[in-house]
């Protein structure tokens, strides 16, 4: 298992250096100009021509690749053109909302989602599965930002329950904090929630016709057992596949949705650099997300020996 | 199958939870009550208001520093940290003394010392400060509160430049924080203005924090513009950055903000149906909608070629495709801005008309080639969007072959600065704003700058534009500054070197319950009242 493990992390490397080299020639070929948004509106040309050479942007595209390879591989990820903060610390300051949105999300969505999609299952063919089926077809449809600005109209500018947009921190208090993540989370939790609904019903739906849940049914278990501790562990599988994906995909989704909803996580970071063309920024965090979807791939895959005994690495 | 019920203890549990999170918002309704939470146009990245023009820091530069002269609500320049000031009859020595009281934040005194190197900063970086430092001869302190300044030759521009509105604002700053290299961005932020700057609770994409500075002593006179009496009335300011405008608007009509510094055009309606929300033009002197010309390249390096462009022109259809309610815009032929001091229709009488006979008959007189004009079209700005379109089919009926080329605004902002031809990453023309109070005389208006290669992007070559810009700068009365602001407009309209499309206006909305904004070029945040309710 642990040379495995070694194997799969040893396999980013070559994965993260194509995503450098990539991300750092496709940010040089993006039209656009950081010294210029730097500058401002009624800007010389000197003065834009001082901050590009001062930001070393005037230097070939080799020299500044390498310059900044050198620097991830001391582990110093550069600092920001516009925020005279280091990346490190911009990461840091706006890890926390994310994550906690992230968290929140996917609680929501797995808490909600797989009881559906067993009920479905459970109750197929009938106005039940229908109406989850139907729900996920919605939930897949409507676009993130949609279903915030509805939810937005009507819990928080209609009935006041929830705040319209913004973030509190943990330090600031557990209410506060959940009650800024509800309907974020809800808005990004709706296409999570049927997709994994969909493939929860799907299955469970094969595990179902298995010789033994009818053995199980046939030794007295009630229904709630056969289906929660017989089917769903034995359809596990596929469902924290879909979860594992689901998490990545997050990763997009809280761009959206931390816009929507004003909140300054790693989402609205990665909007507010490209649009300032703040390439360590964009870098560093490009970088990031791919190491994490690496990392969550290969936690997927391990927790595979947990539901299903015969998987050995 | 088992019903659910709620149970007496659930039912408390839940009541218990609800308080819970009512409580913690009671509580925070209670942190708000003095504390003016306000969406700007932008967030604050960037921290110096003498290394950028960007407004958003302009507008950073007012909270926490002050001014040696400001622009009243009438547009004449007042003494703002000047308690009085003498000039020699020769107009050659001018002699300031700074008022009493005024402290830095860190609660030392302001002196002479600070004074001069926070103008010598400011004047290497500005345009209007480029130009007026070039009549000084020396600046030198007296004493700690009297400073003198000696020209070489008189200008009518020192004390206006002294209290410019807007970028760069020739805001001073501690003598340590001035010496900064004006090329490079100060890392220190005390200032001697009415609110301080939070740096620990800054975070940009979140918020940035202004507290009441209890050592401010603010002038006698009441408020008017940017000048009389700044008396912060809220403990504090926050600057909350939410980039989406309907959710700012949201946010704005729960509650959980109260002022949106300009909410776009098309979310008015929604806000005025609204009792508890109010609109305030708080920029009375709005902002200007400009064409620019590349003038190195075909075909707008021929000035005939411009001023068909010109003819073809009319301020109506810019202004209706982008701003739409006449309440907020206005067809306004004066280059140097409706409202101002230098306003003048000279030259423009038979201009932006779109007449279009006129402009073939240019195009022909100068034997365009139908080269095609690449236009610039920026698509994520909501006030820039629909120029480009309206440009192009105007320019089209009066004859001209146009590529309008679609980008996002900071791309536009990276191509225009770029001199190569239009097939090789160049352009024509681009379309763009500007806050009227950047433009209201022809040497502080970077468009008219026609000296080639130092000109702003697009480059106009005029001797004759320059010259008269020269002039301007010695006039020593308005009368004479106005005669030679009609000539700079008669040229311009002969030999175009940008083309103005309008007068708009954005208004601010705030609650109800906020009162006494200021109406100045830019958003300034004492004087305002945050009273109960609403």
């Amino acid at each position: 298992m642990l040379s495995y493990i070694l194997r799969r992390l040893a396999a980013t490397v070559p994965v993260l250096f194509t995503v450098a080299v990539m991300v750092f020639l496709m940010l040089r070929l993006t039209p656009g100009d950081p010294a210029a948004i730097i500058a401002g509106d009624n800007a010389t040309s000197q003065q834009i021509l001082d901050i590009r050479t001062k930001l070393g942007l005037e230097q070939p595209v080799l020299q500044q690749f390498f310059i900044w390879l050198g620097s991830i591989l001391r582990g110093d990820l550069g600092e920001s053109f516009f925020f005279r903060k280091t990346v490190w610390e911009l990461i840091s300051e706006r890890i926390e909302p994310t994550l906690s949105l992230a968290v929140l999300t996917i609680v929501l969505a797995v808490i909600i989602a797989i009881p559906l999609g067993v009920v479905a299952a459970y109750r197929q063919g009938t106005w039940v599965d229908r109406l989850v089926m139907g729900f996920s077809v919605i939930g897949f449809s409507v676009p993130v930002f949609v279903v915030g600005y509805l939810l937005v109209y009507i819990f928080a500018v209609k009935l006041g329950w929830f705040p319209v947009q913004g973030y509190q921190r943990i330090s600031g208090g557990l209410g506060p904090w959940f009650r800024s993540l509800v309907l974020p989370a809800f808005t990004l939790s709706v296409i999570y929630v049927a997709l994994i609904a969909r493939m929860t019903r799907t299955s469970v739906l094969e595990v179902l016709s298995e010789d033994y849940i009818r053995t199980a049914r046939a030794k007295g278990q009630t229904e709630v057992k056969v289906l929660f501790q017989h089917a769903l562990k034995n359809a596990a599988v596929p469902i924290v596949t879909v979860v594992g994906i689901g998490i990545a995909l997050l990763i997009g989704g809280v761009v959206v949705t931390e816009s929507v909803y004003s909140i300054p996580g790693l989402g609205r970071l990665t909007v507010d650099a490209v649009l300032a063309r703040d390439f360590p920024v964009i870098q560093a965090i490009i970088l990031s997300f791919s190491f994490v979807y690496v990392l969550i791939n290969l936690l997927v895959d391990l927790s595979y020996t947990i539901f299903d005994p015969r998987i050995r690495y | 199958m088992k019903s659910v019920k709620l149970s007496r203890r659930s039912v408390v549990a839940g009541a218990a939870a609800a308080s819970a999170l009512a409580g913690t918002t009671g509580a925070s309704a209670q942190g708000a009550a003095n504390t003016l939470r306000v969406v700007m146009h932008s967030d604050l990245r960037i921290v110096d208001p003498i290394w950028t023009t960007a407004y958003i820091v302009r507008n950073h530069g007012y909270m926490i520093y002050d001014t040696l002269f400001a622009l009243d609500s009438k547009g004449d320049v007042q003494p703002q940290m000047v308690d009085k000031f003498t000039v020699s009859d020769d107009k050659l020595t001018y002699s300031f003394t700074l008022r009493d009281g005024l402290m830095w934040h860190d609660n030392t005194p302001v002196t002479t010392a600070d004074v001069i190197p926070s103008i010598r900063r400011w004047g290497a970086r500005d345009p209007l400060g480029q130009t007026v430092l070039g009549f000084v001869a020396s600046m030198d302190a007296k004493d700690p509160k009297t400073f003198e300044i000696k020209l070489k030759e008189p200008t009518g521009l020192l004390i206006f430049a002294l209290g410019k509105p807007s970028s760069n604002v020739p805001f001073i700053m501690p003598k340590r924080v001035a010496e900064t290299d004006p090329n490079t961005q100060i890392s220190e932020f005390v200032g001697s203005g009415p609110f301080v700057f939070q740096r620990d609770e800054w975070r940009p994409g979140d918020k940035a924090v202004y507290t009441k500075f209890a050592g401010y002593k603010p002038r006698s006179e009441p408020a008017s513009g940017l000048a009389g009496g700044k008396v912060a009335k809220v403990d504090r300011v926050e600057w909350r950055v939410v980039a989406d405008q309907q959710q700012a608007v949201n946010a704005l009509l729960a509650g959980e903000i109260d002022i949106i510094e300009s909410p776009s055009h098309d979310l008015l309606p929604l806000l005025k149906a609204d009792n508890n929300i109010k609109l305030f033009n708080w920029n009375p002197l709005g902002n200007q909608y400009t064409m620019r010309f590349n003038h190195t390249t075909a075909p707008f390096n021929n000035p005939k070629i411009r001023q068909a462009a010109l003819y073809a022109f009319n301020q109506e259809d810019f202004l209706k495709a982008t701003i739409g309610d006449p309440e907020y815009y206005k067809v306004c032929k004066a280059m140097f801005v409706c409202g101002s001091p230098l306003e003048t229709m000279a030259g423009m009488e038979d201009k932006l008309e779109s007449n279009f006979a006129k402009a073939r008959q240019l195009l022909q007189e100068a034997g365009y080639n139908r080269e095609p004009v690449v236009l610039l079209h920026s698509t994520d700005l909501q006030v820039l969007t629909n120029l480009a379109p309206v440009a192009k089919s105007l320019l089209e009926r009066a004859g001209f072959v146009v590529d309008m080329q679609s980008m996002d605004w900071q791309t536009v902002v990276a191509r225009r600065v770029k001199r190569d031809p239009p097939t090789q990453g160049g352009w024509s023309a681009m379309l763009t704003s500007w806050v009227s109070a950047d433009i209201l005389n022809p040497v502080m208006a970077g468009f008219f700058n026609a000296s080639g290669d130092k000109a702003a992007f697009g480059w106009p070559n005029d001797p004759e534009i320059e010259a008269l810009r020269a002039r301007f700068a010695r006039a020593g009365t308005l009368a004479e500054q106005k005669q030679i602001a009609e000539a700079v407009q008669r040229r311009v309209a002969e030999n175009p070197t940008h083309i103005h499309l309008g007068q708009w206006y954005s208004p601010g909305a705030h609650r109800s319950n906020i009162s006494g904004w200021v109406a100045t070029p830019a958003p300034v945040f004492w004087n305002i009242e945050k009273g109960r309710g609403a």
